[in-house]
C-alpha cells in the first residue's frame, strides 16, 4: 500500500500548488474587480440611503432601510425647480443628432481614404490623428468668441455643432478599416448590373460597413453624453437648457450636503452609459482597442 | 466625399486653433467681446504678462507634477493588470475585465462627484476607513473630519487615485490584447531557461510590446497633463486658485470676472504646443507601428 502510494504526494504536492496559486490569481482577480467596482456600488448604495443612514457614523455597505425618496426627488424636480427628464431630453437630443451627423459625415470621408489613394491622403490622416488630442479647453476660448458673434450660445444647436465636429475624426479613424475591407468585386459586380452611385452607396457599402458605425457611434455617443467642459462654457446660467453632466454637477454645486440626491441624479446620469456599454461590449470585443491603438 | 467632413473640422476645430494663435497676440478682453473698443494688436505682451505670473508657474508646475506621478503609476496598475487577466480563467478574466471597463466607462463627472462623496469630510467613506486603520498604517482619530479639497496636495491625491481608477482599464486590456500577440513558446522557452516571472517579462515581453507601451505612455501623458473636468470639479469650480492646474488657469483667465481672453489664448498656446511635443512623438510611435496605412 505505502509503497504504491510513493509516486502520488509529489503529483499532490504539485497539484495544490497550483490550486493554490489558482486561488491567488482568483484572489487579486476579485480585488481588482473591487477596485474597480466600488466607487459606482457606492454611489448607487447611497442613493437608495435615507439621510439617517447617509451620516451615520458608521458607513453599511448596502441599505438598511432602502428608500426611493431620492430618486424622487431627483425625477420630479422638488430639490433644483427642474425634472429630471428636461435634462434627460437635452442631453438625447444632442447626442442623437451629433452622433446621427458624424456618422454619416464619417462613412463619406472614411469611404473616400479606406477606396482611393490620392495626394495628400497621409497627412490628412496625420491631421485626423493630431486633431483628436488637441486640448478642448483651448479651443473652448475661440468657440465661445465665435458663437457669441453668431448668437449661438445658450442654444443647443451650436453645442450640436461642436460634438459633432469633435466625434467626426475619431470615426473616420476607425470606420475606414471596415470601408476598405469591403471586396471591391462586390461595387464593380453592382455597377455592371447598372447600379449608380447611390445605390451603390445605400444598398452594398452601407450594409457592409453597419457593424463597423455600431462601434464606431458607440464612442461619439458616449463622447457627446459626457461632455463637460463645452456645454459649461456654451451654455452658460440658462439652466433650461443643460446637458446631464452639467445638470449633475449644477445640482452637486447648489446641494453641496445632499449626497443622497446628488448620489439619486448622477445614477440616473451613469447606468444607461453603464447598461449600453455592458450591453455592447461583447460586439466590440477587442475592436475597441484595436481602433484606439492599432488603428 | 472629404468636403463635408474637411468642412466641419475646419470650421470648428482647426480655425478655432488658428484663432488662438492670434487672440494671444492681441488685447482681447471684456471692451473687445461687446465691440465697445477695437482690438489690438500687442505682440508678445500677453506671454511676458504670464511669464511674470507666479500663478501661471504654480499650475504649470501641478500639471508637470500630477503627469509625472499619475502616468507611471497608472501605466504600472494597467500592466500588472493586464498580465493577471491574462494568467486568470476564461469567466474570471471576462469578469474582472468587464468590472474594469465599466470603471473607465464611468463619465468623467460622475467620477468626479461620486469621489467627492467618498471623501467628504461629513460622512464620507474614505475618512471614516482610515480613522478606523490601526495607527501604525498610518490610520487614527485625526482623520475625522479631514478635508481633501482645501489645499492643493490632498486634492490632488485624490485626483491622482481617481484617474488610476479611470485610466487603467484601458491600459490594462490593451496590454492584454499585445499578449495575446505574442507566441506562448516564448515564454515556455524563458520558463524552461529557469527564468523568473519577473526576469522573463523584462527580458521577452517587455521588449516585444514596447511600442505599445510607448503609445499608452504617450496617451497618458496628453490625457493626464490635459486633464480638466476631474480638477475642475474635485479643486472646487474655480474656487481655489492655488491647485489651479494649467488648464484651470487658463480657463480662469478667459471665463471668470475680468475676462483676457487674449491672456487665456496665450496660456491655451503654450498648453498646446506642450501637448502637441508629445503628440508628435504619439503620432511617429503610431506610423511605426503601421497604423497610417
Amino acid at each position: 500500500m505505502t509503497l504504491s502510494l510513493a509516486p502520488l504526494p509529489g503529483r499532490g504536492a504539485r497539484r495544490l500548488r497550483r490550486a493554490s496559486r489558482k486561488a491567488v490569481l482568483n484572489l487579486l482577480g476579485l480585488l481588482v474587480a473591487l477596485f474597480a467596482l466600488f466607487p459606482v456600488l457606492w454611489m448607487i448604495s447611497t442613493a437608495f440611503k435615507p439621510a439617517t443612514e447617509i451620516y451615520s457614523l458608521t458607513p453599511h455597505p448596502v441599505p438598511l432601510h432602502p428608500t426611493l425618496a431620492n430618486f424622487k426627488a431627483v425625477i420630479s424636480g422638488s430639490v433644483i425647480g427642474m425634472p429630471y427628464w428636461n435634462f434627460l431630453r437635452n442631453s438625447l437630443l444632442v447626442t442623437l443628432v451629433a452622433v446621427a451627423v458624424s456618422s454619416l459625415i464619417s462613412l463619406l470621408a472614411a469611404i473616400a481614404l479606406g477606396r482611393f489613394r490620392f495626394r495628400f491622403r497621409t497627412t490628412y490622416l496625420v491631421m485626423l490623428l493630431i486633431v483628436q488630442l488637441l486640448p478642448q479647453q483651448a479651443l473652448v476660448i475661440a468657440l465661445f468668441i465665435d458663437f457669441r458673434s453668431l448668437s449661438l450660445l445658450d442654444s443647443l444647436v451650436g453645442l450640436i455643432a461642436v460634438y459633432i465636429a469633435f466625434a467626426v475624426p475619431v470615426t473616420i479613424w476607425m470606420l475606414r478599416n471596415f470601408a476598405a475591407a469591403v471586396p471591391r468585386q462586390l461595387e464593380e459586380a453592382a455597377a455592371i448590373d447598372g447600379a449608380g452611385a447611390w445605390t451603390i452607396f445605400w444598398r452594398i457599402m452601407l450594409p457592409m460597413v453597419a457593424p463597423g458605425l455600431v462601434a464606431t457611434s458607440v464612442f461619439a455617443f458616449i463622447f457627446a453624453y459626457n461632455e463637460f467642459v463645452f456645454a459649461l462654457t456654451f451654455l452658460g446660467t440658462d439652466t433650461a437648457k443643460y446637458t446631464l453632466p452639467l445638470y449633475v454637477q449644477y445640482f452637486y454645486g447648489q446641494n453641496s450636503t445632499n449626497w443622497g440626491a446628488i448620489m439619486a441624479s448622477s445614477t440616473l446620469f451613469t447606468i444607461p452609459v453603464l447598461a449600453f456599454f455592458v450591453l455592447i461590449q461583447r460586439r466590440l470585443g477587442s475592436g475597441l482597442v484595436a481602433g484606439a491603438v492599432k488603428g | 466625399m472629404l468636403l463635408p467632413a474637411t468642412a466641419v473640422i475646419g470650421a470648428l476645430i482647426l480655425w478655432p486653433s488658428v484663432q488662438v494663435g492670434l487672440f494671444s497676440f492681441q488685447n482681447y478682453g471684456l471692451m473687445q467681446i461687446i465691440g465697445a473698443q477695437p482690438t489690438q494688436w500687442v505682440g508678445f505682451g500677453n506671454y511676458t504678462q504670464i511669464l511674470h505670473d507666479p500663478e501661471f508657474w504654480l499650475s504649470l508646475k501641478i500639471s508637470v507634477l500630477f503627469a509625472v506621478v499619475v502616468v507611471p503609476l497608472t501605466l504600472i496598475v494597467g500592466t500588472c493588470v493586464g498580465l493577471l487577466l491574462s494568467r486568470l480563467g476564461r469567466k474570471m478574466a471576462t469578469f474582472v475585465s468587464t468590472a474594469a471597463l465599466l470603471a473607465w466607462a464611468t463619465p468623467a463627472v460622475s467620477a468626479s462627484v461620486i469621489f467627492a462623496w467618498l471623501v467628504d469630510p461629513d460622512g464620507g467613506v474614505v475618512d471614516w476607513a482610515l480613522s478606523k486603520l490601526p495607527s501604525w498604517l498610518g490610520g487614527g482619530a485625526h482623520w475625522v473630519g479631514f478635508s481633501w479639497t482645501n489645499a492643493p496636495l490632498p486634492a490632488y491625491t485624490v485626483l491622482t487615485v481617481m484617474l488610476i481608477w479611470t485610466g487603467f482599464p484601458f491600459i490594462a486590456v490593451t496590454v492584454l490584447a499585445g499578449l495575446r500577440t505574442l507566441p506562448s513558446e516564448l515564454h515556455e522557452a524563458a520558463r524552461v531557461d529557469g527564468a523568473s516571472p519577473w526576469r522573463s517579462f523584462w527580458k521577452v515581453t517587455f521588449p516585444l510590446l514596447k511600442p505599445i507601451f510607448l503609445v499608452l505612455l504617450l496617451l497618458s501623458t496628453i490625457w493626464d497633463f490635459g486633464v480638466f473636468t476631474q480638477a475642475y470639479i474635485i479643486t472646487g469650480d474655480l474656487g481655489n486658485r492655488d491647485e489651479y492646474n494649467l488648464g484651470l488657469y487658463e480657463y480662469s483667465r478667459a471665463f471668470t470676472q475680468p475676462p483676457a481672453y487674449g491672456i487665456a489664448s496665450a496660456v491655451a498656446f503654450i498648453l498646446t504646443i506642450i501637448l502637441l511635443i508629445v503628440t508628435v512623438g504619439y503620432v511617429r510611435a503610431a506610423i511605426k507601428q503601421g497604423a497610417i496605412a
